[in-house]
């Protein structure tokens, strides 16, 4: 039976770059996968790319590409990644610099374009999932729309000859389940072949999340070599058996544990995963360890794909002003409590226009609230106070109203911080799938 | 009376507004244990100043783990919460720290 070996080479946009540059040298891979483009990181690249219509792409993209090109073009491998964020064209082409830079050449690059369903959106008022409203009622606040592209248009470039295939937004899953269609020519109507695949780019899609990143628990879960962590490979069979696997001596673990735990990571319903090209049913995958760091996964089903396609809208919702302080020693807990009611007071009688404030002690209750945090008193606590307002310059005065707690509040305030921004975030709508047209651009390098 | 953090593992993935916690059976032959004691009702309760909207469960036998769905958690939204973490990530190592009752003829 044919089988390929797909490397994960990252699992978020800021993720390590090494473990990457191990895959490449040492995994015995012929695809690397670069998985970089979070949920709002689209909405926050076309911002950038609307000031410079050569950017929004992702900004690690040329230190990746320079760690890892010179090895995957020696060995053939072939390169598949999200980071062409807002502006997929725009990182071909700098990708082709790139490589050209590097002394490469006869590299054929793809961008799969299309994503970017803004003007469909617009012309139909779609309701939005997460939040009250449609897209009519964002108004001028909205920054972007991108739809969840399937592999169709990945496999399509790979083909067509791509040595490194860049996209937008497309469905994390699809990124790993293109070259399974590239190399194994499954049917985009091969439920049960997708639904497998899509089992596979899922437990990929997040790196070291399933080699022992992310699962550590000293005395229940331990982990070796968490600094050197190695990235996963998938080996993935023309029948869409898959064993999970890492670089002999790396750091990190792969194990059933770590499978499982990776397995239902951001999963709702597990019979009902929904993807662009089909919907995956985790609910009946089991899981071996073969070998040690060796873990078969089986079980994985799949039925047909739905008729719409998820899309991701980004809009400008708010302003978050922050301002943090601590305290330390005998009583830090009841200075801290203190610093909070006159912060709580002061932008009262000044008068800040907040429509959600938060009141925080880091180290006593920040995370999970008063009721579930019994326990000891800290030895120091932070102070964190919060607040969403409609514009910068309000949102500003909650951080400053923490920072005068140095000379107007409790005793001993020290290492204050503020931080005042504007919030750009994501709400869904689901479009008509033939309102989303991908296609392929072509480079050489 | 032993803590859940004994017999399983738990993972926090997110989605919007949505959090979803896996928890998982060290040991299969707890899986019953799980689905006996550890309900969504019981979920709800234990984050009752946290998710603001439905508690729904899912089992899954073949790796004896058990998916919690929760609506309305992340503040608002990963993208838009005010909350030191945003994500709920935090909030597995919460629901870890659950009382459950061993039957006698279960061993840690």
């Amino acid at each position: 039976m044919r089988t390929i070996r797909i490397g994960s080479g990252a699992g978020y946009s800021g993720d390590r770059i090494e473990p990457a540059i191990e895959l490449a040298e040492k995994g015995d891979i012929q695809y690397l996968v670069f998985e970089c483009l979070g949920e709002r990181t689209v909405a926050l690249a076309q911002q950038a790319r609307l000031r410079d219509p050569d950017s929004g792409f992702d900004p690690l993209l040329e230190a990746r590409m320079r760690a890892v090109l010179p090895t995957c073009a020696a060995k053939g491998i072939k390169i598949v990644t999200n980071m062409g964020a807002a502006n997929p064209w725009a990182a071909a082409r700098k990708t082709a610099d790139i490589a050209r830079s590097l002394g490469l050449s006869k590299l054929k690059i793809a961008a799969v374009i299309g994503d970017d369903v803004l003007d469909a959106c617009k012309a139909r008022d779609l309701p939005l999932l997460e939040i009250d409203g449609t897209i009519k009622t964002l108004g001028n606040r909205i920054v972007s729309a991108n739809a969840y592209l399937g592999a169709e248009p990945i496999a399509q470039a790979l083909r067509g000859g791509a040595d490194i295939v860049i996209t937008g937004r497309a469905s994390d899953p699809a990124l790993f389940l293109a070259p399974m269609i590239d190399a194994f020519g499954w049917a985009m109507d091969d439920w049960a072949m997708l639904g497998r695949g899509t089992v596979a780019g899922h437990l990929l899609e997040c790196a070291g999340q399933i080699t022992g990143g992310y699962f550590a628990d000293p005395g229940y879960k331990d982990v070796d070599g968490l600094a050197r962590l190695g990235f996963p490979i998938g080996e993935v069979g023309e029948d869409g058996s898959l064993v999970v696997t890492k670089v002999a001596g790396s750091g990190g673990a792969v194990t059933a544990r770590t499978c499982k735990e990776q397995l239902l990571y951001e999963v709702h319903d597990p019979t009902k995963y929904l993807q662009p090209d089909v919907v995956a049913d985790f609910s009946q995958v089991s899981v071996e360890e073969i070998a040690p760091d060796r873990v078969r996964v089986s079980g994985g089903r799949g039925t047909q794909r739905p008729e719409t396609l998820k899309v991701s809208v980004g809009y400008v919702d708010s302003y978050i002003g922050e301002g943090q302080m601590s305290y330390a020693g005998p009583g830090a807990v009841a200075r801290g409590r203190l610093a909070l009611d006159i912060v709580r007071e002061r932008l009262q009688l000044i008068g800040v226009r907040a429509s959600e404030l938060r009141f925080d002690l880091i180290g006593v209750d920040a995370l999970h609230g008063e009721r579930l945090s019994q326990g000891h008193d800290p030895y120091e606590v932070r102070v964190r106070v919060t607040g969403r307002t409609e514009n910068l310059a309000e949102a500003v005065r909650i951080g400053n109203e923490v920072e005068t707690l140095y000379t107007n509040g409790p005793a001993g305030g020290g290492g204050a911080f503020k931080s005042a921004r504007d919030v750009v975030a994501v709400a869904s709508v689901l479009l008509p799938r033939e309102l989303a047209t991908p296609s392929v651009r072509f480079v050489e390098a | 009376m032993v803590k859940l953090r004994e017999i399983a593992h738990s993972r926090t993935g997110d989605k919007g507004n949505t959090s979803n916690i896996s928890v998982i059976a060290y040991d299969a032959q707890h899986y019953s244990v799980l689905l006996a004691q550890v309900t969504s009702a019981r979920v709800k309760a234990h984050f009752a100043d946290i998710v603001g909207g439905e508690v729904v469960r899912y089992e899954l036998p073949n790796i004896a783990a058990l998916n919690f769905v929760m609506e309305q958690t992340l503040g608002g939204g990963v993208t838009r919460s005010l909350a030191l973490d945003a994500h709920g990530k935090s909030l597995s190592s919460a629901l870890l720290d659950l009382e459950i009752e061993l039957p006698p003829e279960h061993d840690r």
